[in-house]
């Protein structure tokens, strides 16, 4: 097809190679051409925050990048953090204090905490509510997502 | 919803994007950090047919500064200018605005320039560029040009740019001696669009009297409300709570113009733009006598 763009970028520490149409959301390129359906889109304007992935390290919006402006970058989703026989601290923490019911938003919350917990081992309540501030859950009520945060620090801490 | 199709072209310097922007015209939007442009395409609000992408520009993201100004590249993500110690240092009033613009993963991508060409009369930056007195670098295929900020900002999501038009360079001059600043909003949530919110300068005289007020408002018209009537209240004047009360009716009764909607009355606003009004030209003073840096 006329107007494709040669889109070449690592996800996951893994390099792919696609033809784009340039309109394409990253959010879409991830979930449908490379099968990646962890990152999970809720509303496709930027207010959700469901659809966060890394981009160079640090949380963006998905949904507000066309896949074509990810080439040469390197992309992490929420596959990238762990597997289910070898979760990340961060993903267990969300287990196990019940930071989670239908999961919708999870991926979300992953991806921003990650680089964010790495810059703040020691996180007072009040910065994390405003770390998670640009993420919706409809689900929790937010209070077991904070515990989480606070388990994940100190799992984090303790290596 | 998906955006329209569209050309896309991923420019390496500022004169190839000129050149696509000369090109294309009215068919063409320029792509910055697309935390704006993006959702309106996503909604079909907007559908060019050509995209030209700046985000391959090293050039446009620099910070720089002597003591005449500091410069800020149009594609100065919000998350540089908030970590640049120049920026702090020099123009205290940007770096304390970037906090409040929308959450995050929003500033990890948006920029300085994005936010200033879309003009929305709720973007902090749009009020303290304007309460600045900043100027706006703009270049085309035929040359430059520079447009303080008062004449920059026209209307309801609209400047003086033309379509062929590249945002370059945004120039912040310092604050004369002796100034104080302020930026107080009310929000629902500290990240977003604020209800309300006002960016008050105020410049003292070697005795303490006002030599120079600016008060600008986001979210009270169609774009940056300045509020001259107030300021000249102050003119002069030594700063006392009472002046300060009425420059604040002044200002809030007879100077903005705000609509209402889900989130607030008109008449609420009004209210809001008040008493941070006061607040605001209270903090100012403060620093503008050399006071408390923080509140
Ligand atoms: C959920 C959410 C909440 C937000 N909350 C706030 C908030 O509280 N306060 C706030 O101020 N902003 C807020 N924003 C907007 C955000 O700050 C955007 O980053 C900013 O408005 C646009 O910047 P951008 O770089 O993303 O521009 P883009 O979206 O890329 O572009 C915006 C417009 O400007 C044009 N343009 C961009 N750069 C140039 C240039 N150099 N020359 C000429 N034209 C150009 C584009 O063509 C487009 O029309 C929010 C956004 C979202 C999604
Ligand atoms: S889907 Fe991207 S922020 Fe909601
Ligand atoms: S767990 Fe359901 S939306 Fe958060």
């Amino acid at each position: 097809m006329e107007n494709q763009f040669d889109l070449s970028l690592t996800v996951n520490g893994v390099s792919y190679q696609r033809e784009v149409d340039p309109r394409r959301l990253l959010s879409d390129f991830l979930r449908h051409d490379l099968g990646l359906t962890g990152t999970h889109v809720g509303c496709e304007h930027g207010v959700c925050g469901a659809c966060t992935v890394l981009l160079d390290g640090a949380p963006v919006r998905s949904c507000l990048i066309f896949a074509p402006q990810a080439h040469e970058h390197e992309i992490t989703t929420v596959e990238g953090l762990g597997t289910i026989d070898d979760m990340h601290p961060l993903q267990e923490a969300f287990r196990e204090a019940h930071a989670l019911q239908c999961g919708f938003c999870t991926p979300g919350f992953l991806t921003t905490l990650l680089p964010w917990l790495e810059e703040h081992p020691q996180p007072s309540e009040e910065e994390i509510r405003e770390a998670i501030s640009g993420n919706l859950c409809r689900c929790t009520g937010y209070q077991h997502i904070i515990d989480a945060v606070k388990l994940a620090a100190e799992k984090m801490a303790a290596g | 919803m998906k955006p329209a199709p569209f050309k896309y072209y991923a420019p390496r310097s500022v004169p190839e994007a000129l050149s696509l922007l000369h090109e294309h015209g009215y068919d063409a939007k320029v792509l910055a950090g697309g935390q704006s442009l993006v959702p309106m395409m996503n909604f079909r609000l907007v559908q060019p047919a050509v995209v030209v992408d700046i985000n391959n520009i090293p050039e446009l993201a620099t910070i720089q500064g002597d003591n005449k100004s500091l410069r800020l590249g149009a594609m100065v993500r919000h998350a540089a200018a908030e970590k640049d110690s120049l920026v702090k240092e020099s123009a205290p009033l940007v770096h304390e605005s970037m906090p409040r613009i929308a959450t995050m993963q929003i500033r990890n991508r948006g920029t300085i320039g994005g936010s200033l060409s879309h003009a929305d009369p709720s973007a902090e930056l749009v009020v303290v560029t304007t309460a600045l007195k900043a100027n706006f670098r703009i270049q085309n295929q035929s040359g430059e040009r520079v447009v303080p900020a008062s004449e920059f900002f026209v209307g309801l999501l609209m400047t003086a740019m033309e379509p062929e038009d590249l945002l370059v360079e945004i120039e912040i001059p310092p604050l004369p001696p002796r100034s104080g600043w302020s930026l107080k909003e009310v929000a629902r949530r500290p990240h977003d669009f604020a209800l309300v919110g006002v960016a008050a300068v105020l410049t003292l005289d070697r005795k303490d009297r006002c030599e120079d007020a600016r008060l600008v408002y986001l979210s009270a018209g169609d774009g940056p409300i300045s509020a001259p009537e107030a300021a000249a209240l102050l003119q002069g004047e030594k700063i006392t709570p009472d002046l300060i009360a009425a420059a604040a009716d002044k200002a809030a009764v007879d100077e903005i113009d705000p609509g209402s909607d889900i989130h607030a009355t008109a008449e609420f606003r009004r209210h809001l733009a008040n008493v941070l009004t006061r607040r605001a030209l209270e903090e100012a003073h403060q620093r503008a006598l050399g006071g408390k840096e923080e509140i």
